[in-house]
């Protein structure tokens, strides 16, 4: 029970990280390896409105995502619309999106450490015990945890059931198909990959309560991301969660149970079992 | 149009020609992450103590050598933390930039890594931030290696002999939860602890090791506090010295010694955790009473706008102080004087007297601190003055 519970907290943190990135790649097609430097930037957000002005990481939140989303929006329809608008097939999308977010990431990172420095954003909050049947949880976990959990929700009513969530998944699909019934590609692609930096964003805040990062450590989170948006199926948000809860429960009962070092090996060796057997990941689709 | 522009040309001319009448520079590599893994530690302990250096001998005026004046220009390489780049960069201050002297990179790895290179271009390296048992070893191979910092067996024996003497007092029990970052520097440690501890009478109840950047250390904790032990201690790194900490409180594990390693003595671990941190034990320590240590610490807080750490910041700039007195000692410039000045003197720095043994190791260090009252304070060391008697940790209110 406690492994499960313990598991499922470390799993939600990994749906923060993991998220942003299965909207960017699944619906904006933009396999971003600069995920990690906006967890980051988010994360050192949160650190400056806390130890600075006193403002509580759980408001950040909502000061993080606007700002995400314009700078995300506007990196999307400078950088990377020429590139979509340039190529001939879906591959070399993918290969140029690779060596362009690949740079943007240096760059994330040359910026960060010119603006915060390079030294950890550590700060304390919520971190205190609270006690569900019997065992002890960190507060600040707990609290990411549904944070994160609203998160899926709101994503997945908004995908699932509105009409601009439906345009998302079928450019998503096929994005020709989708411009041939009217609807406009590039704004939502665009929209999609704003909205993900967000999400990312928010992410960083809420996990910055109990991780302690600093301005390089983007690409740890980039790493983890794409293997559970492979896993979880690229571009299905329920493939995401499923995924990351998984992994976290996984990790977590290794640890406990075997040793926690292990838990790396355990990780990687579920994503190869999901590879060989549902190549397309456990939501996805196969590609024809 | 011209006008500006022959002003611009003017000046710059002018001030070519005054700072070529008034002093000679001295180009001086500096090697060390600002990005990678080993980053955050690098920008609270090695690259302000680069700047802080620069910016006392200049202040002074410059070097003195001979009856010339050298002011200093440092030419800054960051190797993202990775071992081929500083390598690389050292290679390249030596052969293209024509560095005069190159300063010790960060970290142990980064420091053997780039020895041979520093060996074949004859520039002292006197490290500041890496520690090694195979001092015998490396002195023997690359006779301009200096190691500083001590050696993995004398930081363990100095946490055995404080941990026996909390024991042999009666505050501490006999029981270890001991856990370990599975890299070089946690498994030496770990290593080097297992049978020290096992002498010393303690038994281990908890031995683990998790991998470095582990985001979740909670089952860790959890473990080790089922084993009901009366000390903790952990072979970390910075994040997840911090994060052990961290779960510690949360799970209110109940100890007489809590022990973590990098990151412990960071002016920010004390800003984390406010009161929580009082009675922690971590690795190294300073003489947080001593006149120089303050007056360091105060200028390192002027300078580069943030406070020195309580381990090897101080280390990092006593041994730039003795390129500093060596290059001047010997009156000249060129590498091989000055590293035969190095290897037969001895030096005054900001943690105390530098006298090397005959492996080029400065064999009186700083092994074990502990938070007192606000201050990481020195509990332990291999000669040096002004240890604070250890205290027992009393809960994390």
């Amino acid at each position: 029970m406690d492994i499960l519970f313990t598991g499922l907290l470390l799993g939600g943190t990994y749906a923060l990280i993991a998220l942003g990135l299965n909207l960017q790649y699944g619906m904006a097609r933009v396999i971003n390896l600069a995920n990690g430097e906006t967890l980051v930037a988010g994360g050192f957000g949160a650190y400056w409105f806390f130890t600075a002005q006193q403002v509580p990481p759980l408001l950040t939140v909502f000061l993080v995502a606007p700002l995400a989303f314009a700078l995300n929006w506007l990196i999307y329809v400078v950088v990377l619309r020429p590139l979509v608008k340039r190529a001939k097939s879906r591959g070399r999308i993918e290969v140029d999106m690779i060596l362009t977010t690949f740079g943007l990431s240096f760059v994330a990172v040359g910026l960060m450490l010119a603006l915060f420095g390079g030294d950890y954003f550590s700060y304390s909050y919520l971190a205190r015990p609270i006690t569900l049947i019997g065992e002890t949880y960190a507060l600040n976990r707990v609290t990411a945890f549904l944070g994160a959990a609203l998160l899926c929700v709101a994503l997945w009513l908004w995908l699932y059931h509105s009409r601009t969530g439906m345009s998302v998944r079928a450019i998503s699909v096929s994005p020709e198909s989708a411009g041939l019934v009217g609807i406009d590609v590039p704004r939502l692609a665009a929209l999609a990959f704003a909205l993900g930096g967000a999400i990312t964003a928010m992410g960083g805040a809420l996990v910055s309560m109990f991780l302690t990062l600093d301005a390089s450590t983007g690409v740890i989170f980039t790493l983890k991301a794409l293997i559970i948006v492979i896993m979880g199926g690229v571009g299905d948000i329920r493939g995401t969660i499923v995924a990351a809860l998984l992994l976290g429960v996984l990790e977590t009962f290794v640890a406990t149970v075997i040793d926690p070092g292990l838990t790396l090996a355990s990780a990687y060796l579920l994503f190869i079992l999901i590879l060989l057997l549902r190549p397309q990941g456990l939501f996805g689709r196969s590609r024809t | 149009m011209t006008r500006p522009i022959l002003k611009w040309t003017l000046a710059a001319a002018v001030a070519f020609a005054a700072s070529s009448v008034m002093a000679d520079t001295l180009k001086i590599g500096a090697v060390g992450p600002k990005t990678g893994p080993l980053a955050g530690g690098a920008v609270v302990t090695y690259w302000p103590n680069v700047q802080l250096w620069a910016h006392d001998v200049n202040a002074r005026g410059g070097l003195k050598v001979g009856d010339k004046t050298y002011t200093i220009e440092i030419f800054e390489y960051d190797d993202q933390t990775n071992p081929a780049q500083t390598i690389a960069a050292v290679q390249r201050l030596a052969t293209q930039d024509k560095a005069d002297f190159i300063l010790p990179p960060y970290s142990t790895g980064l420091n053997l890594a780039a020895a041979p290179i520093y060996d074949r271009y004859g520039y002292p390296q006197i490290t500041s931030t890496a520690t090694s048992d195979q001092v015998e070893k490396l002195s023997g191979q690359f006779p301009n290696l200096y190691i500083t910092l001590g050696s993995a067996s004398g930081i363990v024996n100095g946490l055995v002999d404080t941990m026996k003497g909390l024991r042999d007092a009666g505050t501490l029990g006999n029981t270890i939860a001991m856990v370990n970052v599975a890299d070089a520097f946690g498994i030496e440690l770990a290593e080097a602890a297992r049978p020290a501890f096992k002498e010393a009478g303690f038994e281990i109840v908890y031995d683990t090791s998790y991998p470095l950047g582990t985001q979740d250390l909670s089952p860790v904790m959890k473990g080790a506090k089922d084993a009901k032990p009366s000390a903790f201690i952990a072979f970390s790194y910075p994040p997840d010295t911090f994060g052990l900490t961290e779960q510690a409180i949360i799970e209110d594990l109940d100890v007489d010694v809590f022990f973590t390693a990098v990151a412990t003595a960071f002016p920010a671990y004390a800003g984390r955790f406010g009161a929580a941190a009082e009675g922690v034990m971590g690795i190294g320590g300073v003489n947080a009473d001593d006149p120089a240590f303050q007056e360091y610490a105060a200028r390192h807080k002027d300078v580069t706008g943030n406070a020195p750490d309580y381990w090897a910041s101080a280390m990092v700039y006593s041994t730039f102080q003795i390129y500093e007195q060596a290059i001047e000692g010997a009156g000249t410039i060129d590498k091989a004087a000055v590293a035969e000045y190095i290897k037969s003197h001895d030096f005054d720095t900001v943690i105390g007297k530098i006298a090397w043994d005959e492996h080029n190791n400065n064999p009186a260090y700083w092994t074990v601190g502990q938070w007192q009252g606000g201050v990481f304070r020195g509990v332990a060391s291999t000669g040096r003055d002004g240890a604070v008697k250890p205290i027992v940790k009393d809960g994390w209110k």
